[in-house]
């Protein structure tokens, strides 16, 4: 769609031009009755992007609009460059999480370092110095040289971007599964601290004040990324390699320290950063939230390259650059400190009282359209809905039983799944550590990050089992906030609220539009029941490639307060003599599970039940008995049941063992994936008074020194393996997939 | 003491190096942007790790060649101790100070974890706090530590007792394990090895606590001493 010369109204119109740029017939219409006029070749260009599912959620909107975003604690909620949260002494935590995918698919270095680079921004905008990253990854199973490729080279993308920068990557969450093969999900998340004080919006307020650019030069690269990321992955998908960014982490962390330092200048009126749809949106938006109109000299814009038109630079992608709306008359003071920095800040307009937002180049007015009408006035779009018939099939199969001839063989097969095998591989590649804070790195339930200056940490985690999603949205939707809450809990910290990455396939198939709404209400009810609330997100829709959609992914991003570095918990088993008990009872629940996986190659049944009241119960009696100090180690159960989490609590120490007894149907006990369930190790003088703080809790064995786990089923060892060897397949799974 | 940790543009465990010299070992320390080059009133150099320039050229390259070297170099000459960690090394052997340099680690990944040190010299400024062959853990995280350096200047290293640090468990495909060497004169030390991640138990290991206190104590007596 590059244009060196300008093509007229009436051809985009007679030829329907604005098709190949996104704009259906019926948007092209009520563009030109905005405008009352036909959109010139800009213009269309603009609308298409900041029109363009990933700008306006035009179709999302109206289920983005059931989950709870409330809270005393909540400071901003979604709207804003990130969300924000007052963790209490004049401190806030800011946070979001953002999808990279169809970038990653085509271009994985630079599509996962840009995503990363992206969602950095968004947080240092609002004012917060980035304090952690975690990312959410997916992909087609490591069988192929393709998904290999692609796999290591978003894992390098990530640890290029956030190494550079100096935000540690402290955790993040890898699947894989069919359904991820040519539609890879790359999801960052970015943390951030701020005193209130210095939160600060993008506004642009303030008749005649001016704006600036600040940043990295505008190039030919990304033009058209947000339409790109709103549409079906093409399996020619290679010749959209031009909409993929290029970053710079060097350049962004001198534009994180300059910015950091700007906000405390009361000459800054707003900032904001330019993310998808680049200058364009970054500029509407600023003026659409201020009520104000903006004018901008593109002649003034820093440039990359040579005779660039007033379509590209309003569409590039190109990345590390902000806008920052300034007093008049102080813009040297800003500039001053960008220039410390080596960066580039230039007056390139200024705000109008005019309601439009109008671009001139070359002494032409090039577009001249109503702000609201590009971020606030976007279509919406009610999309038909239809129950899957997948869905109807598996309600009919109901729980199926499954049997285990060897229970020690198979949690061998289970440790070395790729999904639940030791990501030491890819977390190996990250700086966990930069910045001093990170008490608990990957490899956790929860990230931990203490909070310097005071007794606080923050727990981060980011979680999806999308298997159980695909199975039933609703419930999976539950399942996949209660899961998180729960990893935040067994930390010893409490759920703050959370970012969602609402990664689907195309929401004109009426059944992947039913698969979006049942797991928005599913999310919701749980965040209503946990007390957790939205407070910013993210949409990726059309991830599916020839035909095929992704399993639903809803990402959850959660963030919770250690209210003292006393209550950090980690999942790993202590000391000889402690008590393991199993927090819940297990019942016959193989739909999306491991085992599923590993026995029939396939996901079907029902997905495991949820009671979000029993959730809400066992999350608060365990978070108080571990601020007690009554609880030693706690772990919840996920993928690959009790199995697997007893041996992963031994991971960390290959010299302690654990003998428990199991009673009932060993598979089930061991293999099972019932929800709602912690295993926790306690130590003996505290087993009463933990007992009592606790209830559903079942003592099952004990914390040995011969470096075994053994299992036990009435008087019969059904399982004994060395930890030590438990623990190499596990490690070891990865990098042997990938050789 | 006074301690200045030298902020390169791209630097990124200044603030780390900072909190460890001001909040943790509790001594004088002021982050030094490197267009600030008067170092006079400094009595110790710190170089934090991160990727000055962006590691453009090679890792250190660029802020070797830096007016701000110029005044650490001078620094140097007057015996005052210098400490480079990470990025931090790789410019003190991009700038002559240290011989040697360092290549992409042997896997050509990047690679962070905690990693067991061997003291192999606790006679230095920096290590006498220590016991020699005492096993202590510090943080890696780097893509270009592997050490290297021609047979001839590894003699000399090994003869003038320079190799200060050795990994127990080779990460990265250093010459002969190197972590951490020093000048021959001892007051120049660089390492891969992170000791300001290493000053507080809660983050896993304070072991490189006692490289600041080495340090401190030893500017100390030394002062003392020249100003009876």
């Amino acid at each position: 769609m590059l244009q060196t010369h300008e093509i007229s109204p009436e051809q985009i119109e007679t030829d329907k031009l604005y098709q190949g740029m996104g704009l259906s017939d019926s948007e092209f219409e009520m563009v030109k009755e905005i405008l009352g006029r036909l959109p010139n070749f800009t213009e269309t260009g603009i609308f298409s992007v900041m029109w363009s599912e990933h700008c306006s959620y035009k179709t999302s909107k109206p289920l983005l609009k059931k989950f709870p975003t409330k809270a005393p604690h909540v400071l901003q909620g979604p709207g804003e460059g990130a969300g924000i949260i007052d963790i209490g002494d004049n401190q806030a935590v800011v946070f979001k999480i953002e999808s990279h995918n169809h970038p990653s698919a085509v271009e994985p270095y630079q599509g996962a370092a840009t995503g990363v680079g992206g969602i950095i921004r968004d947080v240092f905008s609002m004012g917060a110095r980035p304090i952690a990253l975690m990312n959410s990854l997916r992909f087609g199973n490591l069988t192929t040289d393709r998904v290999k490729y692609l796999f290591s080279e978003v894992v390098n993308g990530i640890a290029g971007y956030g190494n550079c920068v100096g935000i540690p990557t402290v955790g993040g969450e890898v699947q894989f599964d069919d359904s991820y093969e040519d539609n890879p999900l790359v999801n960052a998340m970015c943390i951030g601290l701020i005193h209130h004080d210095d939160i600060q919006k993008g506004v642009a307020a303030g008749i005649g004040n001016t704006v600036i650019y600040a940043g990295a030069p505008t190039g030919r690269d990304g033009i058209h990324g947000a339409t790109f990321a709103s549409d079906d992955l093409a399996e020619d998908a290679a010749k959209d390699r031009p909409a993929v960014q290029v970053g710079d982490p060097f350049m962004e962390k001198l534009l994180i320290e300059a910015c950091l330092e700007v906000i405390h200048s009361d000459a800054l009126v707003g900032m904001q950063d330019m993310g998808a749809a680049g200058l364009t949106s970054s500029a509407s938006e600023m003026a659409s939230k201020a009520g104000t109109g903006m004018h901008m000299n593109l002649d003034l814009v820093p440039q990359r390259e040579q005779n660039m038109t007033a379509y590209e630079l309003m569409l590039s992608e190109s990345q590390e650059r902000m806008l920052l709306v300034v007093k008049k008359g102080r813009e040297q003071e800003i500039i001053d400190v960008f220039e410390r920095y080596g960066l580039s800040a230039v007056a390139v307009g200024h705000v109008i009282e005019e309601k439009v937002f109008r671009i001139s180049q070359h002494g032409e007015v090039k577009a001249e359209i109503p702000v609201d009408a590009l971020a606030e006035e976007a279509p919406v779009y009610h999309l038909p809905s239809q129950v899957a018939k997948y869905y109807q099939e598996f309600q009919k199969i109901g729980n199926k039983g499954l049997t285990v001839a060897n229970y020690g063989v198979v949690l061998k097969q289970l440790l070395q799944q790729p999904t639940i095998a030791s990501k030491e591989w890819v977390y190996d590649q990250y700086d966990s550590m930069v910045q001093t804070n990170t008490v608990l790195g990957p490899g956790s339930d929860a990230a931990v990050v203490r909070i310097k200056g005071t007794n606080k940490a923050l727990a981060i985690t980011t979680d999806c089992n999308s298997r159980y999603i695909y199975l039933d949205p609703e419930t999976g939707g539950k399942i996949a906030v209660a899961e998180a809450a729960r990893n935040i809990i067994c930390s010893g910290a409490r759920p703050l609220g959370l970012t969602d990455g609402l990664n689907f396939g195309n929401p004109t198939n009426p059944e992947v539009f039913w698969q979006m709404e049942k797991s928005v209400e599913g999310m919701s009810a749980a965040c209503q029941a946990l007390g957790t609330p939205v407070i910013s997100g993210n949409v990726s829709l059309y991830n599916q490639s020839k035909g095929k959609a992704i399993f639903p992914t809803p990402i959850v991003g959660m963030v919770g307060l250690h209210e003292s570095l006393d209550h950090i918990t980690t999942s790993f088993f202590q000391e000889v003599g402690d008590l393991i008990y199993l927090i819940g009872e297990t019942k016959a629940e193989f739909g999306g599970s491991e085992l599923q996986n590993l026995l029939e190659g396939s996901y079907q049944g029902k997905a495991p039940s949820i009671d979000l009241e029993v959730e809400k119960k066992r999350q608060k009696q365990l978070l108080h008995a571990i601020q007690q100090g009554l609880v030693t180690s706690a772990h919840d159960l996920a993928e690959g049941g009790l199995g697997v989490a007893l041996a992963e609590s031994l991971f960390a120490d290959s010299s302690l063992g654990a003998d428990v007894l199991l009673a009932g149907d060993a598979t089930v006990a061991l293999y099972s994936e019932t929800q709602s369930r912690f295993l926790v190790s306690v130590k003996a003088k505290h087993q009463e008074a933990f007992e009592q703080v606790m209830e559903d809790a079942f003592a099952i064995g004990v914390v040995t020194a011969d470096g075994k786990l053994t299992i036990r089923n009435q008087e019969t060892i059904i399982l004994s393996e060395e930890v030590e060897e438990l623990v190499n397949l596990w490690k070891g799974a990865i990098p042997c997939l990938l050789k | 003491m006074r301690f200045a940790v030298i902020v390169f543009p791209g630097s990124n465990c200044d603030r780390d190096m900072y909190h460890a010299a001001k909040e943790v070992l509790g001594e004088e320390a002021d982050l030094v942007w490197y267009q600030n080059s008067n170092l006079e009133n400094y009595d110790g150099i710190l170089l934090p790790g991160g990727f000055s320039y962006g590691d453009y050229l090679r890792s250190g390259a660029i802020a070797a060649t830096s007016d701000v070297m110029e005044q650490v170099k001078v620094h140097a000459r007057e015996g005052k101790p210098v400490l480079g960690v990470c990025n931090g090394f790789q410019i003190l052997t991009e700038s002559g100070l240290l011989p040697g340099a360092l290549m992409r680690n042997k896997k050509l990944s990047f690679m962070c974890h905690q990693e067991e040190l061997i003291v192999e010299n606790n006679e230095t400024m920096f290590t006498t706090g220590y016991k020699k062959g005492e096993v202590v853990r510090y943080p890696i995280a780097h893509g270009e530590g592997n050490y290297y350096c021609d047979q001839e200047t590894l003699k000399e290293l090994k003869a003038n007792n320079q190799i200060v640090f050795t990994y127990q468990n080779n990460p990265n495909g250093s010459v002969e394990n190197i972590a951490g060497i020093i000048n021959k004169e001892g007051n120049v030390l660089g390492m891969m090895p992170h000791p300001e991640r290493a000053v507080e138990k809660v983050l896993g290991s304070d072991d490189g606590l006692i490289l600041f206190q080495s340090i401190v104590k030893n500017w100390r007596e030394s002062y003392y001493v020249t100003n009876a």
